[in-house]
């Protein structure tokens, strides 16, 4: 069992996935995006970064890589596939799930800790918590803005696969919450299936012990299923 | 600016003949005060740098110093005050740039970005817009390489309007086997050029560094300024890993200013060698480039190895996995450096010579004198919240929160408290960064302000529990022709080094920035210093209040108010305030008591004096209310003295007994408020006007 955390040139969570991950005992290897999936892959990570430099649309570059090819295929296969941050906006980019992240609504990069409420609980990712669940995850981008056609975002909505919105601590889901403006406080949503899901929030910073807070670790135990 | 004749002169008389066109321009720039520090050499010899930490001491790209048998941490730190000036977000953002592949030649991964800003008063429009362009700068290249920004400071004087200053300092990790300096080791091992290709930008960035700013500099000296590609850099430190995973790299250096020039006369120097250099190989991004462009253009994201013979093939695999460039561009030799284009001899000096042989410059220096106390009767009220909500005090989360201050996963304490602190697992150590320095104190005192910086940030490590380990520091000064400017800079290095030494922290590596000046005048002579400290574990108490402690002043004041914010806001001059007798055994103790269970909260008392040091730890839970005798009590900015909140008061009394006096405060109160009397008056403030006041930045920017 041998999750891979594709590294792109410019990922920079990669290393970080790997060490939380470890930490939970889930096995994770850094797998350079040329050389392709090892063939004993039960898990991808799509870790944050800026992947080619963001320099044109945040992920575009990544989400066009053969990898992803292969990346598509196993998560059609129902291999786990999670992507974080910019690994988010790469999912976007490949059509892992619908929607794209764009500049957040301040024009800056923010780094800071946010509140987000588990909207489905019956996921991998989410399996460790209930519904309504308020975790404290640490947020880091400039392009989080969660975007996505009306009819697109009703059908997320219908189908349940909305995974986690900003709110406060509380738990309500506001406007003053929201740290980046995405349609509906989106955090993180699902793809086709419910075994790929994509989030702005970084799990991975929020797992080892010695730091503070460690909410992300259910997000992470998906993994070790 | 063209080499000067007394300069022209010494190279000839060792030359035996006229120096060609690029060597003219080799020897302007790496004999510039920028690359030579011609008018600050002199003044350096004042620093201690040794410890039986110090593995790799000043002198190589990084500083590297133990923090066990086989991890080491590398510390460098540098200015980029001039392009800053000219175009702040590619200013900033290749000091960045600059410092991390510092880093990289010593083998070491960067593991954490601190940053020291200074700017003209934050009411005027053009220190904002410097302000903002070099945050922005630095965020969107270090928070592209990953790697996180975690310490630093920002800080505003009406003396830096025509010069701000960018001080970048960078702390990596390296274990023993991997270490690699800046040495060349041995003839015939090639010298092959990795990263971006060469192209004419940042031509003699060395020397228009090391000259006042003109007038017109913001358009002519433009071209002077690098524009950075911040993913290519972190290309550059992957290859950079995989080139020592492989044990293929026998020496680094990385390319900053003065070219390539620079970085491999430099390397082959050190290593008493000379170079033979064929500047044709060097991978090019613009046709018809001229010898003298290719040497000393300052194009980024550039390293320079040396690698054995047999090794080379490999190294240009890895840099081709990682999409770098790579040519081999001549190898270590015995004799002279020569430099060869189009088959002609380009360059043929001695590399010691060139690298070492710069003039020192005798400069006369006038000393400081210091102020008298006349203060002003200024409303307390005005007075507090003046202070709280002026820039230099207030909240900089507006700075911190467009640094990625978390990717990594070692950020065991965050920005906004006195120190930060990364989890170093590999040694089992919390390191403690701080960094930064305090114009307001080094105008009003300039030695006895820069052993107070000194001080401060020794302090600011201890409060988090950490024990000082090591420092490296960015003095920048104006114009050192000028006596009065040259007696205020001789003092800020004196003051620094006294202080260091006295608190037995290696000074291991720094940076001279002078001609700081511009049609406004000369900067404050402004000691940058970036410290480090080790601690067990990687837990801190917080810089916030909890209750339930009872709340203790330790250490003594100065009682007075010279290069105070007070001061600074309502006007009046006093002298500096007398720092400790024996401040090393108040920051032991503190770093001690820091670590205790007992110990709830604990924050350094410094910028604005004990009333803000109070208003920044109050919580919407939790308050204080404390009394002061009269306003210097309150605002008197000594430091080397710290808030403590403890549940075990009569132990803290007794580990300063003999070091310094402890002092009760009060008993927090459950109001979330702030109550400061002095004399009759008495202020309250509640913790969400403190706020308020606080996020002036914040307010005024967004």
């Amino acid at each position: 069992m041998t999750v891979a955390v594709v590294q792109f040139g410019g990922s920079n969570c990669d290393r970080d996935s790997v060490r939380a991950l470890s930490h939970l005992g889930v096995d994770a290897e850094r797998v350079w995006h040329e050389d392709g999936l090892p063939a004993e892959t039960t898990g991808i990570v799509l870790p944050g970064g800026f992947s080619y430099g963001d320099y044109l649309r945040a992920g575009a570059m990544a989400a066009r890589s053969p990898i992803m090819d292969e990346v598509r295929a196993a998560a059609e296969e129902g291999t786990p596939v999670l992507g974080v941050c910019n690994g988010a906006q790469i999912g976007c980019e490949s059509g892992l799930v619908p929607g794209a992240f764009t500049t957040n609504r301040s024009a800056r990069f923010q780094c800071e800790r946010v509140h987000v409420r588990v909207e489905n609980a019956d996921t991998p990712w989410t399996d460790a918590y209930d519904a309504g669940d308020v975790l404290e995850l640490p947020i880091a981008h400039g392009e989080g803005r969660f975007e996505i056609a009306a009819e697109n975002y009703d059908r997320l909505e219908r189908e349940d696969r909305i995974l986690l919105r900003y709110c406060d601590a509380d738990g309500d889901v506001t406007d003053a919450a929201n740290p980046n403006g995405s349609t509906g406080n989106v955090a993180g949503v699902l793809g086709d299936r419910e075994s790929v899901a994509v989030m702005m929030p970084h799990p991975e910073r929020a797992t080892l012990p010695d730091l503070d807070g460690t909410d992300g670790q259910g997000v992470l135990r998906g993994f070790r299923r | 600016m063209s080499l000067p004749d007394s300069d022209h002169d010494v190279i000839v008389s060792e030359l035996g003949r006229d120096p060609t066109a690029a060597e003219a321009a080799l020897f302007e720039n790496l004999w510039s005060e920028h690359c030579a520090y011609r008018s600050s050499r002199p003044l350096l010899s004042a620093f201690d740098s040794e410890s039986p930490d110090v593995v790799v001491g000043p002198g190589d790209d990084a500083a590297v110093v133990a923090l066990d048998d086989e991890t080491y941490v590398t510390m460098g730190i540098e200015s980029h005050n001039h392009p800053s000036y000219v175009d702040p977000y590619d200013g900033a953002a290749t000091g960045v740039g600059g410092i991390v592949r510092d880093t990289l030649s010593m083998g070491a991964y960067p593991i954490a970005l601190a940053d020291s800003l200074y700017f003209g008063s934050f009411d005027r429009e053009h220190s904002r817009y410097l302000f903002e362009g070099v945050v922005e700068g630095i965020a969107d290249y270090g928070n592209s390489i990953g790697v996180p920004t975690v310490a630093g400071s920002v800080d505003f004087h009406p003396d830096y309007e025509g010069n701000p200053l960018v001080n970048v300092a960078c702390v990596g990790l390296v274990t023993d086997d991997r270490l690699v300096t800046a040495e060349a080791k041995r003839a015939g091992n090639k010298l092959v050029l990795v990263g971006n290709a060469t192209g004419r930008d940042g031509l003699g960035g060395a020397s228009f560094a090391s000259e006042d700013l003109s007038e017109d500099a913001e358009t002519e000296d433009r071209p002077a300024v690098q524009v950075g590609d911040p993913y290519t850099e972190k290309l550059l430190i992957e290859a950079n890993e995989a080139l020592i995973d492989e044990d293929l790299i026998r020496s680094a250096r990385d390319l900053g200013a003065a070219g390539l020039g620079g970085a491999s006369s430099e390397l082959v120097a050190k290593g008493g060698f000379g170079a033979r250099i064929e500047l044709d190989r060097v991978h090019q991004r613009e046709p018809d480039m001229n010898a003298l462009e290719i040497l000393l253009a300052e194009s980024q994201e550039r390293m320079c190895y040396e690698v054995r013979p047999a090794d080379v093939d490999r190294v240009e695999a890895i840099a081709e996995r990682f999409d770098l460039g790579c040519s081999v561009i001549g190898e270590v030799a015995e004799g002279n450096y020569v430099c060869t284009f189009e088959g002609e001899t380009v360059v043929d000096v001695p590399a010691e010579f060139l690298a070492d042989g710069a003039p020192m410059n005798d400069l006369d220096a006038v000393e400081p004198t210091q102020t008298e106390r006349d203060l002003p009767n200024a409303d307390l009220g005005e007075a507090f919240e003046a202070v709280a909500s002026s820039p230099n005090t207030a909240s900089k989360r507006w700075v911190y929160r467009q640094y990625d201050h978390e990717v990594g996963v070692r950020t065991a304490l965050r920005p906004g408290d006195d120190a930060a602190v990364v989890a170093v697992r590999e040694a089992e150590t919390g390191v403690a960064i701080s960094a930064g320095a305090n114009p307001n104190w080094t105008t009003a005192a300039p030695y006895e302000g820069s052993r107070a910086v000194a001080l401060e940030n020794a302090t600011n490590l201890a409060v988090k529990g950490a024990t000082p380990l090591a420092a490296v520091d960015c003095l920048n000064g104006g114009n050192p022709e000028k006596p009065d400017v040259y007696g205020g800079f001789e003092a800020i290095v004196d003051g620094l080094a006294e202080m260091c030494s006295t608190l037995s922290v290696p000074v291991v590596g720094g940076n001279v920035s002078l001609y700081n000046d511009s049609v406004a005048g000369p900067i404050p002579p402004t000691p940058t210093l970036a410290m480090v400290g080790a601690k067990d574990g990687y837990d801190a108490p917080p810089l916030s209040l909890s209750g339930g402690g009872t709340l203790l002043l330790v250490g003594a004041d100065g009682d007075a108010l010279g290069g105070s914010e007070y001061l600074a806001q309502v006007g009046g001059s006093d002298r500096f305030p007398a720092l400790a007798d024996d401040p090393a055994a108040v920051v032991r103790t503190l770093a001690a008591v820091a670590n205790w269970e007992s110990t709830l909260s604990t924050h350094d008392v410094s910028h604005g004096g004990l009333a803000v040091a109070l208003a920044e730890m109050v919580t919407a839970e939790t308050g204080v209310a404390v009394e002061f005798d009269d306003a210097v009590a309150a605002f008197d900015e000594t430091p080397g003295r710290a808030v403590v909140e403890t549940t075990d008061p009569e132990s803290v009394r007794e580990a300063f007994e003999g070091v310094a006096p402890v002092e009760t405060l009060g008993t927090p109160t459950d109001d979330g408020a702030l109550s400061l009397t002095v004399g009759s008056e008495t202020l309250n403030y509640a913790a969400e006007e403190l706020a308020d006041l606080r996020s002036v930045i914040e307010r005024e920017l967004d």
